[in-house]
């Protein structure tokens, strides 16, 4: 029995068409794909992410515990509402999830995970939580969780809800949160735009969904969210990274926090060996010069560098060409010309630096 | 529902033919294909002067969704293709029994289009797959 959000009746009457995605009904598009990107680019969006796992976690232990969780360190937070971008490792240094926490207060932090990793990430959170002891572990499934994003998606979002979210989340800075409420605003997203992600009780969520859209933001779905975050250069789990890569041959060094050193989150004897060792792979942007669209998992030759591959790849709506994330041979440097192998035909392609797209401009060329 | 044309042919992978005054069939995808792949970005069709064989695959339509070909429903030579779909791919969504139309070709036997799907019998086929 697939699952629904409580926008589910919403979708339908804005014409969204319904897919299955990791068990949920949801909406692929509303009629273009196409014009949803350029709306969030140009306008302002928003997106139903309420299938998102919401996780609280309390207790006095709590921070220690993030600190054993996450790749990232949680000690960089420390005020109310910080947010923070990491991924969560097995013991050989594989990405089970990537994931974002907020600090609430020293005993209550709040992490969002991916749907399609749900039931394995409670699976890993629950038992290491056990393990250390003084963390409860709560699933919010009664919250829902709406995007609102683009260069207009803030003051839309406060024409629609009012002075009581504008005199609070009007000062929230990039990559922090603050509650309103029963609402949970974070300047967050995954478009490369500005905008806020909020976190509301479902039975809030369509009227809430209603308000913002009579304020003038459009309805997106799941396909305009994949082609917008591929331009902004950010990883998607399962195609970019999964538990056979690490973090550092998937574009996320940056989010591993080597220091303090005695801090052994779970992965780091594994990241510190293939880190010394030297890495064999590392990530890049790919921009076709050739004609056709690229796609994950299609091989990318080099010559005398060896093979790579496409991790995921789209049409991007805002360049008008075909563009990829793509792991590499580490010998290979921005600029470089390669080849796509496109369903047998060999395509031509070169090395770029991502993002591709930020704020509605192009990063390349 | 989707938009069917009397007038036309259609075959089960979603193709549709349309006989021309001079002799030659017009090709493209339905209304239906367009619908469930959404935006299309990329058109790869066959050169002219191609012999094409009857259900083997003879182009390609990319969307922001996914990659699918196209079946030639009929066999016979491509006379002409629609260079349009170069730099806009999206009349194939806009316009897909019109502006949309792929490639043309003269068949190796004028009767082989009496064989493919009517409006009915294709009407079928989607009501199958639903």
């Amino acid at each position: 029995m697939a699952h629904k959000t409580p926008l589910y009746d919403k979708h339908i009457e804005h014409g969204g068409k319904i897919v299955d995605f990791a068990g949920w009904e949801m909406p692929i598009h509303y009629g273009s794909q196409i014009e949803e990107h350029h709306q969030v680019r140009r306008d302002a969006g928003m997106f139903d992410v309420s299938h998102m796992t919401v996780v609280d976690l309390k207790g006095a232990q709590v921070g220690d515990f993030l600190k054993l969780l996450l790749a990232n360190n949680v000690d960089k937070l420390g005020t109310e509402g910080k947010a923070l971008y990491s991924c969560m490792l097995n013991a050989k240094g594989g990405v089970i999830d990537d994931l974002i926490v907020y600090y609430m207060n020293d005993e209550f932090f709040r992490v969002v995970v991916n749907a399609a990793t749900r039931d394995k990430d409670m699976a890993w959170i629950e038992t290491t939580a056990r393990e250390m002891g003084g963390v409860t572990v709560t699933e919010r499934a009664d919250l829902a969780m709406i995007a609102v994003q683009g260069p207009k998606a803030r003051e839309k979002a406060f024409t629609a809800l009012g002075d009581g979210i504008r005199v609070v989340a009007e000062p929230l800075k990039p990559f922090t949160a603050a509650s309103v409420g029963e609402l949970f605003v974070a300047r967050t997203g995954y478009t490369g735009e500005d905008g806020f992600e909020i976190m509301l009780p479902g039975k809030a969520a369509a009227f809430t969904w209603q308000m913002l859209f009579d304020a003038g933001v459009a309805p997106c779905g799941l396909g305009a969210r994949d082609t917008l975050r591929l331009e902004a250069g950010m990883n998607l789990y399962g195609t970019d990274m999964d538990e056979t890569t690490t973090p550092l041959e998937s574009g996320l060094g940056w989010t591993v926090a080597w220091e303090p050193e005695a801090r052994n989150f779970i992965g780091r004897s594994a990241l510190e060996a293939q880190r010394d060792a030297g890495l064999e792979r590392k990530f890049v942007g790919l921009v076709l010069d050739g004609k056709g669209v690229l796609r994950g998992h299609q091989q990318v030759t080099f010559d005398g560098l060896g093979e790579g591959e496409t991790t995921s790849g789209t049409f991007s709506p805002t360049l008008g060409r075909a563009i990829a994330l793509a792991r590499v041979p580490v010998g290979v440097k921005i600029g470089d010309s390669c080849q796509v192998d496109i369903r047998g035909r060999s395509v031509d392609a070169h090395i770029v630096k991502y993002p591709f797209v930020r704020k509605g401009k192009s990063c390349i060329d | 529902m989707s938009n069917m044309p009397d007038n036309l042919r259609y075959s089960k992978s979603h193709e549709w033919a349309k006989q021309l005054p001079d002799g030659s069939i017009e090709i493209g995808i339905t209304d239906h294909a367009q619908d469930l792949m959404g935006d299309m970005v990329y058109v790869e069709l066959p050169e002219v002067g191609a012999q094409l064989s009857a259900g083997k695959e003879c182009a390609v339509v990319e969307s922001v969704k996914a990659a699918s070909d196209v079946y030639a429903p009929i066999s016979g030579e491509v006379v002409a293709v629609n260079t349009e779909l170069a730099d806009s791919p999206e009349l194939a969504n806009q316009a897909p029994y019109e502006a949309g139309w792929m490639f043309r070709v003269k068949p190796d036997n004028s009767a082989d289009i009496e064989a493919l799907l009517d409006v009915a019998a294709y009407r079928e086929v989607i009501a199958a797959e639903a």
